[in-house]
């Protein structure tokens, strides 16, 4: 079986990764009042190359970071941008539809191959 | 999954910012209290947030740390046959600056409209994901 999980692993581990990212997002527009609270996010692309090198569970400590480009601070220590935070969300949603479909077509392929 | 830390973290925004809202009712509605519990006229409050950690998933929640009185002295009305005038003929107003207060209100609305549809786009996406391999 490891051979049918392997196929589908690419986009599995794509689908985990960019849920994680959108409980990222969903904090920082959460914390879009909290005094000194910094916007974080994951670096999308690393998290998905240290996922499939096969190194073990990706440490979410290195990969969740503070957001430095393009950051303006309020007065209050907060460096959330709520459009900015609102944008990156809907993107990453639409990414995480796209990987459903991925995989719902993956899934169709290999059933139409094991239906011959 | 990833996902339904997004119902917590959404929700708890939204239970925080109705607080807010809470406490903005509060202090409009007690804009003219000379009055109170404790015998002096209302202090204008303030909510402070404060971000809470969901744990190594990365997400973090708000909640209101606590409920905290403004320091600023109220405005002293010069009205000697009002009941609360002190020795000089002065009422002390409450510290309440309304149009302040309209903004929180316009903010915290709008902040609990944001994490609704960040509820909303989780759902969807939940759901979406419950279709596969149909």
């Amino acid at each position: 079986m490891t051979r049918l999980d392997e196929a589908l692993r690419f986009h599995e581990t794509a689908l985990r990764l960019r849920s994680q990212r959108q409980a990222v997002l969903a904090s920082n527009i959460a914390n879009a009042d909290t005094p000194h609270y910094k916007a974080r996010d994951m670096d999308f692309s690393r998290a998905m190359k240290m996922a499939m090198s096969g190194s073990g569970m990706s440490n979410s400590q290195t990969i969740v970071q503070e957001r430095v480009q393009g950051v303006t601070q309020h007065r209050d220590g907060n460096t959330v941008n709520v459009d900015q935070e609102r944008a990156e969300f809907t993107d990453n949603a639409l990414r995480y539809e796209a990987g459903v479909r991925m995989v719902n077509s993956q899934i169709k392929g290999l059933l139409s191959v094991l239906q011959g | 999954m990833s996902l339904f830390n997004v119902f917590h973290i959404a929700s708890s925004a939204m239970s925080a910012q109705s607080q807010r809202l809470n406490v903005v009712a509060s202090n409009i509605a007690n804009a003219e209290s000379t009055d109170s519990a404790n015998g002096k006229a209302y202090r204008a409050r303030q909510v402070e947030l404060m971000a809470t950690d969901l744990g190594k998933s990365g997400g973090a929640g708000v909640k209101v740390a606590r409920v905290i009185e403004g320091s600023d002295a109220g405005r002293q009305v010069y009205n000697p046959a009002h009941p609360k005038a002190d020795e000089k003929g002065y009422v002390t107003m409450p510290n309440v600056n309304v149009v302040e207060e309209m903004v929180n209100m316009l903010s915290a609305s709008k902040a609990y409209q944001t994490n609704v549809d960040t509820l909303n786009a989780a759902k969807s996406m939940l759901n979406h994901t419950l279709t596969i391999g149909q």
